[in-house]
């Protein structure tokens, strides 16, 4: 028999520390979907959505309740809309409504992949995708959109970031009597990867199978528990406990994936090995710093901290699983995470220190309420400030602003649930409009030329 | 296949009656049993087969929490493959 002090750490870890199951994600393409008549494309990608992924929200409730597991969501990525709307000269916006039709159909909370990826240029129905996604954000409530404007191999689409800049800005206008709700459902990639199970960047890539199932795994609140426990350990010791822990979290992440793939006769893609926080207590990466040994997260040595805990993470999770992908490392979404929140109202935590942080971990800018009076170039900018650290150092990164139209500094933004609450946050407001207005492409940097 | 039925909470007479009593109606054998008293909690867990149940998995976890609810105990019934992966290479 299995061991009962192992036993009864699965479900103290469950129980009291929040381990969870973060997300199964079905990933399906659209690519047989594509017509030139929208309405027959419509139909065709709402029979394809509610045939794939009709059992997917009871299976996933199945394994939860056999192995006692909570499985937070159930979600569904999609080819992105771009290409497959890119036959239709209609607006696509018809394409987001019978994904959020399709997903309240199935069950899911959230469905990505109204995204275009311009990178290195825009195609056909890039650009009508792009200009759509506001008004597509607000008439939806559970699709989420992507944009990617860069990637280590391109370089830097600064046309595209400056088109986006408006977009975010005009996403959370349009959603204004909804705590400008729209931004929080759009994200701005560099390096986007094509298998990820998390929103509000989840779309299925051109290069995935027909359908498939990925695993988002969380946990920071068991990682804060077994730090708790070595208060007088050296760095390296930090190190290894939070390796271990990561390698017993994943290894949740790798059954549930691998059941539910055999259920649902889907195959199994990947693993997310991430540390993603929610807002309940005792469900944060910033608490885990803390835990390291910082006063607050923000503090000077929180960059050093997040980049050893997001190392250790994946090393521990890497051996775990049979396939890792998507965003895998620690996320630091300011609005969901108790830690984050704290640390940003009370001033210790500013944008220009998470963004030397997103250097470090997985992802980047998220869920980060910026003044409503934050101008379209300033957006653009920090936009191509994230995408440069992405490029340049070979990681995803991402910015999920949302500008609080009609608040400034020290407001709050309010959404409840996963997506929590967040302050706004100062913005430095010096021009950058003469560097966006510029245009065109920014290089791919030598390093990207590995042939 | 089999499952652990973890029951953590305050002693009272008749837990593990109870608890069995649940098995033997919908078929599942009791293989092994472990007590022991952590601080002042009782912590009881019990192997089960679940290879001949008349009813489905599911039921009988719904089943042992409604006694859990009852008893005001904790009562999980887990699937034994999710303590081998996180434990065992």
């Amino acid at each position: 028999m299995i061991n009962v002090h192992d036993i009864l750490e699965t479900i103290r870890m469950i129980q009291d520390e929040c381990l969870d199951i973060r997300t199964i994600t079905m990933g399906i393409s659209l690519l047989d979907c594509i017509d030139s008549d929208i309405d027959k494309a419509c139909d065709k990608v709402y029979d394809k959505i509610t045939r794939c992924a009709q059992n997917l929200v009871r299976v996933g409730e199945d394994i939860e309740k056999e192995y006692g597991i909570p499985i937070i969501n159930k979600r569904i990525s999609v080819t992105p809309i771009a290409i497959v709307s890119a036959a239709c000269s209609a607006s696509p916006v018809k394409f987001a409504l019978t994904m959020e039709k399709a997903a309240k159909v199935c069950g899911v909370n959230l469905i990505g992949g109204y995204s275009a990826l311009v990178q290195k240029g825009f195609s056909a129905g890039d650009e009508r995708l792009i200009e759509s996604i506001p008004e597509a954000l607000a008439s939806t409530s559970c699709v989420c959109s992507s944009v990617n404007v860069g990637s280590t191999k391109t370089g830097i689409n600064l046309d595209a970031c400056k088109i986006m800049g408006r977009i975010v800005k005009k996403s959370a206008e349009l959603t204004v009597d909804n705590q400008c709700f729209g931004a929080a459902k759009l994200v701005v990639f560099c390096n986007a990867v094509e298998d990820n199970p998390f929103m509000a960047g989840a779309f299925h890539g051109v290069g995935e199978p027909d359908c498939i199932i990925n695993v988002g795994v969380s946990g920071p609140g068991v990682v804060r528990s077994a730090l708790k426990k070595y208060p007088d350990a050296d760095i390296t010791g930090i190190s290894d406990v939070i390796k271990k822990t990561s390698y017993k979290i994943t290894r949740v992440g790798q059954l549930v994936g691998v059941t539910a793939s055999e259920r649902l006769g889907v195959p199994f893609g990947i693993v997310d090995l991430s540390l993603a926080p929610t807002p309940a207590v005792g469900d944060s990466v910033a608490h885990i710093l803390e835990e390291i040994g910082l006063e607050r997260c923000g503090a000077c040595g929180t960059t050093a901290a997040l980049a050893l805990l997001n190392d250790a993470v994946k090393k521990g999770g890497v051996m775990a699983c049979s396939r890792i992908g998507g965003l895998s490392g620690a996320f630091i979404p300011v609005s969901e995470d108790a830690g984050m929140i704290e640390a940003a109202e009370c001033g210790a935590l500013s944008i220009e220190k998470l963004e030397a942080m997103t250097a470090v971990c997985s992802v980047g800018l998220d869920m980060i309420c910026i003044p409503g009076d934050t101008t379209d170039d300033v957006i653009s900018a920090i936009i191509a400030d994230e995408a440069a650290i992405g490029m340049v150092n070979g990681k995803t990164t991402a910015v999920r602003v949302i500008p609080a139209i009609g608040m400034k500094e020290g407001d709050i933004l309010d959404w409840g649930g996963l997506f929590g609450k967040g302050p706004v946050m100062r913005v430095n407001t010096y021009s950058p409009s003469k560097f966006i207005g510029r245009g065109g492409q920014i290089p791919a940097p030598l390093h990207s030329l590995k042939n | 296949m089999r499952a652990v039925v973890t029951v953590i909470g305050k002693d009272t007479v008749g837990i593990l009656a109870k608890v069995s009593g649940i098995c033997t109606e919908y078929n599942a054998n009791v293989i092994e049993v472990t007590q022991s008293v952590l601080q002042d909690l009782f912590a009881m867990i019990m192997l089960v087969d679940i290879s001949k149940l008349n009813k489905d998995f599911t039921e009988l976890v719904n089943r042992m929490n409604l006694l859990g609810e009852e008893l005001g105990l904790q009562i999980h019934t887990m699937h034994e493959e999710i303590f081998e992966s996180m434990h065992r290479i």
